[in-house]
């Protein structure tokens, strides 16, 4: 197994910051916007976001939500172990909100579809937008694209994009992993 | 520890504390589920689930078709009442005739305990137990335990008395093994007539005084006189019973403590608790309600995912 590094903590505070600004772009001051976060990775990116927008850019009350998706997948009881679920809090109102999806790897697709249909049980959004840190674009399985990209990566499918955080693993940095 | 160590439920006896604990976890999920504005997921779309009941029931039967409902899962129903097996029919062949319908899981209630382990051994469905006989009531049990966990924050050390007729109980039984695996104190108490002779080879202590029970106790089920079940009488009176057995709010206000009263339905208003301590804050009975929909949730969600295709 061997490992090189796709991007360093330098490079992922800048990238950050241009999300960041990418969405300020596009909601201005996030009144009609929610921003939430898939789980279990996309968690740390969505906070992440949420605390740039509020201390940098003096965004107030952003409101973030967590989704998980594991009661909506496509692969139940197509994988060897029972999937197990992990906590969704959505206490804000969906329904007629402009929502962004905040993932850390964009890969098969099939996660954001699955997010699609969950977040339907909480109302219908206005329109929904996804943005992820790395884009692994020759692997998509379904019509599916970011809006905000942090880096595009080629990777082939034996490769693993491994995604490091401060707060979780002691470090913020995205390796390439091959096997 | 991510999968059931079970491939059916057919009581709490089979399973350990790490399925105890995973099926909370899971609930804890299902739970937030179905406080949403669409309380349906997914998951079990290409599960057939067959409900056999074989003895009445309205609240266990409407909780577990709520429950499948909610997991997606294409549902059949089946009484014994309006069935074939009052022609005669043996209960393999009834269940071997569903199954060829291509059912995937069985919910059932027998009134002949081991209905479901002796099923288990002929099938190849997963077979839940939705109680069998005087034997096992595993989900009532386990969202018995899941209610206390939510109220109290956790069973281990918990003081649970179990208040009643526990001679005719699945209830009782489901519960004294559930409680013990996660480390409570139990006692049962009730008239002598109505405790099974050899019940502290289960580890629980008994108690024949009500009001000491109480006193101990932080956690009081009260179980229903099944009347239906006794062939003789247990005891001379109903209003003796209450008298001795019956839990009132005076009897209530007049402990140090509050207490969490629960009871697994149907009550008997009157008898083994009044009115008035049904629906005070002491009472958990309506989340005992809502709770066993999550818990039964997740329960079919976990034993589906072993079901591979």
């Amino acid at each position: 197994m061997s490992q090189k590094v796709l991007l360093t903590a330098t490079e992922i505070n800048i990238i950050l910051n241009r999300l960041a600004c990418q969405l300020i772009e596009n909601h201005t001051d996030f009144k009609n916007t929610v921003l939430i976060g898939i789980q279990p990775r996309g968690v740390y990116l969505a906070e992440r976001i949420k605390k740039l927008l509020t201390t940098d850019y003096g965004i107030e009350a952003i409101k973030l939500g967590y989704l998980d998706i594991t009661f909506y997948r496509d692969d139940f009881r197509r994988s060897e172990k029972t999937l197990e679920a992990n906590k969704t809090k959505i206490d804000f109102v969906v329904e007629d909100k402009k929502v962004v999806f905040i993932d850390d790897v964009l890969y098969t697709g099939r996660s954001i579809n699955a997010a699609l249909t969950a977040v339907q049980s909480f109302g219908r959004p206005e329109e929904v937008e996804l943005l992820c840190l790395i884009d692994r674009r020759f692997s998509r399985h379904l019509p599916i694209q970011p809006d905000y990209k942090g880096r595009q990566v080629d990777a082939i499918n034996d490769e693993q994009v491994k995604v490091c955080w401060e707060e979780n693993d002691g470090e913020d940095t995205v390796y390439l992993v091959k096997s | 520890m991510s999968e059931l160590s079970v491939n059916h439920l057919l009581g709490i006896k089979y399973i350990n504390e790490a399925d105890i604990e995973l099926i909370f976890k899971t609930a804890d999920h299902f739970k937030e589920v179905i406080n949403r504005p669409i309380k349906k997921v997914p998951s079990l779309r290409d599960i057939t689930i067959a409900n056999l009941f074989f003895e009445n029931s309205t609240r266990t039967k409407l909780s577990f078709e709520l429950a499948e409902k909610r997991l997606s899962a294409d549902v059949i129903n089946f009484s014994a009442a309006a069935s074939s097996v009052k022609k005669g029919e043996t209960l393999i062949d009834t269940v071997n005739n569903i199954l060829s319908m291509k059912v995937d899981m069985v919910v059932m209630r027998h009134p002949n305990p081991g209905a479901g382990v002796f099923l288990s051994k002929h099938i190849k469905a997963s077979i839940v137990n939705a109680g069998d006989g005087a034997h096992e009531h595993p989900t009532q049990a386990l969202l018995d335990s899941y209610s206390i966990r939510e109220r109290l924050g956790d069973v281990a050390g918990k003081n649970v008395v179990i208040v009643g007729d526990i001679l005719h109980s699945r209830v009782a039984l489901s519960n004294i093994y559930a409680l013990k695996l996660q480390g409570a104190n139990v006692k049962v108490c009730g008239p002598k007539t109505l405790l099974p002779k050899y019940i502290e080879s289960l580890g629980v202590e008994v108690e024949l005084d009500l009001r000491k029970a109480l006193e101990w106790c932080d956690v009081a089920n009260m179980l229903r006189v099944q009347n239906e079940r006794m062939d003789i009488s247990y005891f001379p009176s109903t209003r003796e019973y209450t008298q001795q057995y019956g839990v009132n709010k005076k009897l209530l206000d007049s402990l140090d403590k509050q207490i969490v009263i629960m009871h697994p339905g149907p009550i008997n208003r009157g008898v083994e608790i009044t009115s008035d301590v049904a629906d005070s804050e002491h009472a958990i009975i309506l989340d005992q309600v809502q709770n066993g929909v999550a818990v039964r949730m997740a329960v079919m969600y976990l034993l589906a995912s072993k079901i591979k295709q």
